[in-house]
């Protein structure tokens, strides 16, 4: 039996102004796929998935996430986004929280949020407030034994290191215990010798069967984790195919030559 | 010198005997008083605007409330302090029907001047705030405004604290005009000791130092915050 498709692009457009950075892009993701996007800079990967979360507003097109089409503007975008974790490029941690306070502030916000709606309340009482805290809590010191990092609990992101950051990102979107998490180059702005624990927590992660769409320059991870790359060039897919077939036999010209220069 | 001698001997006689420190506690409380409270209506409003100048303008709503903003903050930074506080309270005041006492109406006054000027510098703080912790708080499912109070604001008046001072300074400076609608502050307090001793000299003398004091107390006091946020940035 096929798998269940938790995403479907239909003829996504984005543009800028005059520009056009997306001119048509359909594409389908499924529960538990890794999908890796490459291409050459400028083409418009990292715009098509910012536009996946609505990051960037679609200029056209649907984005259909578990059904509900995302590029309608009357959609509560807050509700959805719970359910996509994304990881950016320069890490993005709430610079005045903890570690730990960056981990648990989605989860407690949004569980407190649910409260206030489901009775109706301008505010969460103490003893519900704690209890929402504590079990966020909890789940934040899980996430961050899970990477090794549970001593640096209470200390403020800027004394982590470039890795350790990326890493404290990806649990604090897993916090949300979203469905498919977007990641926007993950490792080009770290050091070299620190996009290896990056790249095996994300390895780590797609063993588990989390869905996840990789917008990187690391082929190697695209080769051995993804289990269908994207090729994006001039606003437009022009190939897609499983790890093996792309790297041994593209077909696309503009891909053949793109390959010639990285690998 | 033997002159200056009987000028402070006149103006103790009337700082100590006649109650003169009473007056002038009763205006340094109502300088504070006009100030503190001033500086925090003013942050409240300030913020406030600042972001509903920040939001995204897609929508009709932001638009109107970014006019309307607009309008406001153009109309009290194009008036002096005075102006204001006369309009307040000989124009705006009666018409409405609304009893107030000098100070209260310096402390709206102050509060809603230094609003319009608060809203420009936590506008220059939010901005220097980087994009992407707001990128970051929408990503996980925040709302702008949970986004902005949570992460962006805390961040953005770390940034602007040496500015705020500055506002803060200036306000308390200010409050020296508040006589104009019967508040009595500092300047009413020394004034009253020099006509009474028919000495001048000595009182604005102390008057002054007095200001200065004030001012230093606050310029220590914003460097001992900023040493404190500093630290908890790179606690261990």
């Amino acid at each position: 039996m096929d798998k269940e498709i938790m995403i479907d692009v239909k003829g996504l457009r984005k543009s800028f102004g005059e520009q056009d950075v997306l001119t048509g892009i359909d594409v389908q993701i499924k529960k538990g796929d890794i999908v890796c996007v490459i291409g050459p800079s400028g083409s418009g990967k990292s715009t098509f998935l910012r536009c996946l979360n609505c990051m960037e507003d679609p200029t056209g097109g649907q984005i259909f996430f578990d059904g509900v089409d995302l590029a309608d503007m009357k959609v509560d975008i807050n509700e959805h986004r719970r359910h996509m974790g994304m990881v950016f490029q320069h890490f993005n941690l709430f610079n005045n929280k903890t570690v730990i306070e960056n981990i648990m502030l989605a989860p407690v916000q949004t569980k407190s949020e649910e409260y206030r709606k489901k009775h109706k309340s301008l505010f969460v009482p103490a003893g519900e407030k704690k209890k929402i805290v504590k079990e966020a809590r909890e789940k934040a010191i899980e996430l961050l034994k899970r990477i090794g990092l549970e001593d640096k609990a209470d200390v403020y992101p800027s004394t982590l290191s470039g890795g350790q950051k990326q890493r404290v990102a990806i649990v604090r979107s897993l916090a949300m215990d979203p469905k498919v998490i977007l990641f926007d180059e993950p490792t080009s702005a770290l050091d070299p010798e620190m996009v290896g624990e990056v790249l095996d927590l994300m390895k780590d992660l797609a063993n588990s069967g989390m869905t996840m769409i990789v917008v990187t320059h690391e082929m190697g991870f695209a080769r051995e984790v993804a289990n269908r790359v994207i090729f994006i060039a001039d606003g437009k897919i022009l190939e897609e195919a499983p790890p093996e077939e792309f790297f041994a036999a593209p077909k696309n010209p503009r891909l053949k030559e793109f390959l010639s220069k990285v690998l | 010198m033997s002159g200056f001698d009987k000028k402070i001997d006149r103006f103790l006689e009337v700082f100590i005997n006649s109650g003169g420190y009473k007056r002038v506690l009763e205006g340094l409380e109502n300088t504070l008083i006009i100030s503190i409270v001033g500086l925090l209506i003013g942050i409240l409003i300030g913020t406030l605007i600042a972001t509903v100048r920040v939001v995204p303008k897609y929508k009709r709503l932001p638009r109107v409330l970014n006019a309307i903003c607009t309008f406001y903050v153009e109309l009290f930074r194009g008036t002096p302090m005075v102006v204001q506080l006369l309009i307040f309270y000989y124009v705006l005041l009666p018409l409405l029907g609304i009893k107030m006492t000098g100070v209260e109406v310096s402390i709206w006054v102050f509060g809603l001047n230094s609003g319009a000027y608060i809203s420009e510098i936590m506008r220059s703080g939010i901005q220097s705030v980087d994009p992407g912790q707001m990128e970051a708080g929408r990503a996980v499912g925040l709302s702008f405004a949970t986004t902005m109070r949570l992460i962006v604001i805390p961040q953005a008046i770390k940034n602007i604290l040496p500015t705020l001072g500055n506002e803060f300074i200036a306000l308390i400076k200010e409050t020296s005009v508040v006589s104009f609608v019967g508040a009595a502050d500092l300047y009413v307090a020394f004034n009253y000791i020099g006509s009474n001793s028919y000495e001048f000299m000595v009182p604005y003398l102390v008057m002054a130092i007095i200001y200065i004091v004030l001012v230093l107390l606050i310029s220590l006091m914003i460097r001992l915050m900023e040493i404190q946020f500093a630290k908890s940035d790179r606690r261990k």
